[in-house]
């Protein structure tokens, strides 16, 4: 016994780090999620901003062509109206960095404006146009005025511009709509998710339409027909093994048999669903026979007794009551394919589409692949927009699963 | 397609009204109505379609050497090559994409042509599915009898699609396999497998004339592979601990409270695309480990496999986690009893008890692991570097197979150069390699539950 006591202490001592360390494991999962997330949204909460200048443009008769309008020279216009602001700025480089406080956008707003509504020509309008994305920057504060100014993006002068311009209220931030209704573009003012989320809603659209009725009739033959043997056997193991080879694999699939072989159009989302439905098979397959498993027996028998044939029982019976759990094991799936990047950028997913897409042939990006393409550009403003388009896609993966566990939750039944 | 849909329509609206009508009421229907009908339907649609898929396979080889034997003679013996321009110069053509003022009268001609037949096969396709739907379904919808077993038959039609179905994943495996093993193939025949396996030097550039500097790329797959292994190394030293630890303390000290929160926010980690973790491996662990590295007097190159390790171990915490959460609830209480019972706190049943227990099992959840760290891709593109270092210092820009396999094929490529093709003999290695790993997982869980159950 005293044996025992002289250990115990220390023994309780072990005990009782063990048991932080479990917890310290946990604490520290937990908090690289939080650090991923509060450094996401800290970069990208400024995005939904954009710096716009008020201008006044004055659509000048003579600049257009009433049988050409959309060639009428629309940048003059903008850069008449900031020189109208500051009349006394003389000389050629002065006057360019002045004119480059007005994003190359700006021209686009304008000859939208015009094609709508012709009676604005010879009139004067106040017209919020999107600035630069270094003007946007600077008054977002991330380029600092400390910083000497051959190291700054914009120089002295611009800066002095610039303040005179919100001391005028003339330059403002305001909510950036486009980023929500533009396709992608060079300039990170321009730049919107608009394409790749429609992209993304196309590819999603045919993986959905072919993976779910393939992967619930796979799961029903498997669970109700197939008779014990070696090729159900064979295709048993086959798909636990697919669930684990790394996507990159069937993006290299896609590109040989669906590109190569069958010359389908690249940068589709049609091939990029084909390819996102081999991948989440597997996932669906495996949810939904284990939703067909936990139907109780009972249920299947009572339906045979009665005279129901082996279809009918599974169509009236089986199916209805294993249709919630397919359907979680569905959406996580879906989940799973909107956030897959690797096989998509094998497939040619990855060019640069300023068109939004209007058809599942139409060449496309989705959102990962997108983030993965500001990822890689080199102007600051694409950060935070990266960032923001992370926040989207991350509030598009967290309400599936939600609806995913709501559904759990409601229809989930103990026998 | 739509004169189908509209086909099948009518066709079941039609078989279900006469077969009702007709024998409402009579009890010596072999089976429902419905049932009929459905197969009326099915008739309908399937002879058509599979006309318009044959259809869809052979129409452009048809309609090119048709236009094709519109040319003039002198273009009929031309090489293969030249050939296949002309074919693709055509295709163009047809599909409107060209802009070039230069256009060959001739092609032009040909390809009016083809647009022209393209249009008649279109309506002639129409035509032949049309009357095709109607004919069969009129059969079928003739031969319906009291007696005749619908149902059985339909429901024979469903199960040869339930099948059919199924074989998908094995075509899928299967696909995956010719297709890499197709391409690895060819690359071999440039370069011999084991300049391929043993080959300490990556360059995959191939020049374009011979007498170029440095002309012969070098295709050896050591330093990706080395790569590879020391960033899946470091994220499983980062995510088995941690990832243990916490199945530990979730199964057997927290309490459900706990539990059913921490359990979904771990989950969390699983579901955050790959994408992201790349974004946040460039933008904040790598800048982070760089500068505690000058901190420390250490040269830390931009990009780091540690940084990518460390991130590609948070991302796969989740797996080890629930893996080992499984196998160590799989372990029966009375194995914990019985050492409560000798005495032992539970720090000391856990590690004397459960883990050796559950041991093949957490094995297996860390070769999954591994098998996801070594496949995963994004990642590793995003936060770790091209340079082919064989080194062993995690301080280095180290690249991986599917870095190199992604810089590889993105873009325009052609498929008869060492360079593209060396990246299906990649994805064959990292296929393999996946395999064998998962193979044995599986098998090692598997034996593990059968051993409790």
């Amino acid at each position: 016994m005293d044996r025992v006591n002289v250990g115990l202490a220390r023994r309780y001592r072990r005990e009782k780090r063990f048991r932080l360390f479990g917890l310290g494991a946990i604490i520290a999962s937990i908090s690289f999620l939080g650090l991923l997330f509060v450094s996401i949204g800290a970069n990208g909460w400024s995005a939904f901003q954009q710096a716009e200048i008020l201008l006044d443009i004055h659509f000048d008769t003579e600049q257009f062509d009433v049988d050409n309008l959309s060639s009428a020279n629309y940048g003059a216009l903008v850069k008449n109206s900031m020189k109208g602001l500051f009349p006394d700025v003389k000389g050629r480089s002065d006057t360019r960095n002045l004119h480059k406080l007005a994003s190359t956008g700006a021209s686009y707003v304008l000859q939208k404006m015009v094609m709508k509504d012709t009676g604005i020509i010879g009139s004067t309008q106040k017209v919020w146009l999107p600035a630069d994305d270094e003007v946007d920057m600077f008054l977002k504060g991330y380029i600092s005025r400390d910083v000497p100014e051959s190291d700054r993006r914009l120089n002295d002068k611009q800066v002095y511009w610039i303040d005179q311009l919100v001391a005028g209220g003339r330059l403002e931030k305001k909510f950036n709509t486009t980023f929500f209704t533009a396709g992608d573009s060079r300039e990170p003012e321009l730049a919107g998710i608009r394409g790749a989320a429609v992209g993304s809603f196309f590819t999603l659209a045919v993986t959905l339409l072919l993976a779910f009725p393939i992967g619930v009739a796979t799961a029903v033959y498997l669970e109700e027909f197939a008779p014990r043997n070696r090729w159900t056997d064979l295709i048993e193991v086959n798909i636990n093994n697919l669930a684990a080879v790394p996507s990159i694999v069937f993006g290299l699939l896609g590109l040989a048999v669906f590109l190569n072989v069958f010359g389908m159009p690249r940068s589709a989302p049609l091939v990029g669903g084909l390819v996102l439905t081999l991948m989440t098979l597997p996932t669906i397959i495996i949810a939904s026979r284990a939703s067909l498993k936990s139907v109780p027996p009972s249920i299947r028998e009572a339906a045979l007794g009665v005279g129901a044939s082996k279809m009918q029982a599974i169509t009236h019976h089986i199916l209805p009551l294993a249709l919630p759990g397919m359907m979680t094991g569905t959406i996580i799936g879906m989940a799973q394919a909107l956030g897959e990047t690797a096989p998509l950028l094998m497939i040619g997913m990855v060019a640069f589409i300023v068109d939004v897409p209007g058809a599942v042939t139409d060449p496309s990006t989705v959102l990962p692949v997108q983030i993965y393409l500001w990822a890689d550009s080199p102007e600051r403003a694409f950060v935070e927009r990266t960032s923001a388009a992370i926040m989207v896609l991350l509030a598009f993966l967290i309400s599936m699963n939600a609806v995913a566990v709501f559904l759990r939750k409601k229809f989930e039944r103990r026998w | 397609m739509a004169i189908a849909s509209f086909a099948y329509m009518q066709g079941k609206r039609r078989a279900f009204s006469l077969s009702g009508g007709r024998l409402c009421g009579s009890r010596s229907l072999h089976s429902r109505p419905g049932y009929y009908g459905m197969l009326t339907a099915v008739w309908c649609v399937l002879p058509a379609l599979l006309v318009f898929g044959v259809w869809m396979v052979l129409s452009d080889t048809i309609l090119t050497a048709l236009a094709l034997k519109t040319l003039p003679v002198s273009m009929h013996n031309l090489s293969a090559d030249q050939s296949n321009l002309l074919v693709n110069d055509l295709r163009n053509l047809v599909a409107g994409h060209v802009a070039a003022k230069d256009i060959d009268p001739v092609l032009q001609q040909a390809a009016v042509q083809y647009q022209g037949m393209e249009r008649i096969g279109r309506v002639a396709l129409g035509v032949v599915m049309f009357s095709i739907a109607l004919l069969s379904a009129s059969l079928v919808y003739m031969r319906i009898r009291p007696e005749m077993r619908a149902r059985n038959h339909v429901e024979r039609i469903v199960q040869v699609g339930l099948v059919l179905c199924s074989t998908i994943a094995i075509l899928t495996t299967l696909g995956i396999v010719l297709s890499v093993l197709f391409e690895s193939i060819r690359f071999f025949q440039h370069v011999p497998v084991t300049d391929f396996l043993f080959g300490t030097k990556w360059s995959p550039q191939m020049a374009m004339r011979a007498d170029q500097a440095g002309s012969s790329g070098s295709f050896g797959a050591v330093p990706v592979l080395s790569g590879t292994f020391m960033i899946s190394g470091i994220a499983l030293t980062v995510a088995v601990p941690i990832g243990l630890m916490s199945a530990i303390y979730l199964s057997e000290y927290a309490n459900s409270r706990v539990r059913a929160w921490a359990k979904p926010v771990m989950e969390i980690l699983a579901g955050v695309p790959t994408v992201v973790y790349g974004f946040f491996a460039a933008l904040v662990v790598a800048p982070f480990v760089r500068n505690s590295g000058e901190m420390l007097g250490l040269n830390v190159s931009s990009e780091s496999a540690l940084a990518a390790g460390l991130v590609m171990g948070i991302m796969i915490i989740p797996f080890v986690s629930s893996l080992s959460d499984d196998v160590i609830n799989a372990v029966p209480q009375a194995m914990r009893d019985g050492s409560y019972g000798l005495g032992a706190t539970k720090s000391e049943t856990i590690m004397n008890v459960i883990i050796p227990a559950a041991l093949p099992g957490i094995v297996g959840g860390v070769l999954l692991a591994a098998s996801r760290a070594i496949g995963e891709t994004m990642i590793v593109v995003m936060a770790a570097g091209l340079s082919a270092n064989l080194t062993a210092n995690p301080l280095q820009a180290v690249t991986t197979v599917t870095v190199q396999i992604v810089t590889l094929l993105v873009g325009d490529q052609e498929f008869d150069s060492p360079k593209t093709l060396v990246a299906f003999a990649l994805g064959l290695l990292l296929f393999i390699v996946t395999l064998i790993l998962n193979v044995i997982a599986l098998y090692v869980v598997r034996k593990y539950r059968e051993e409790y159950e």
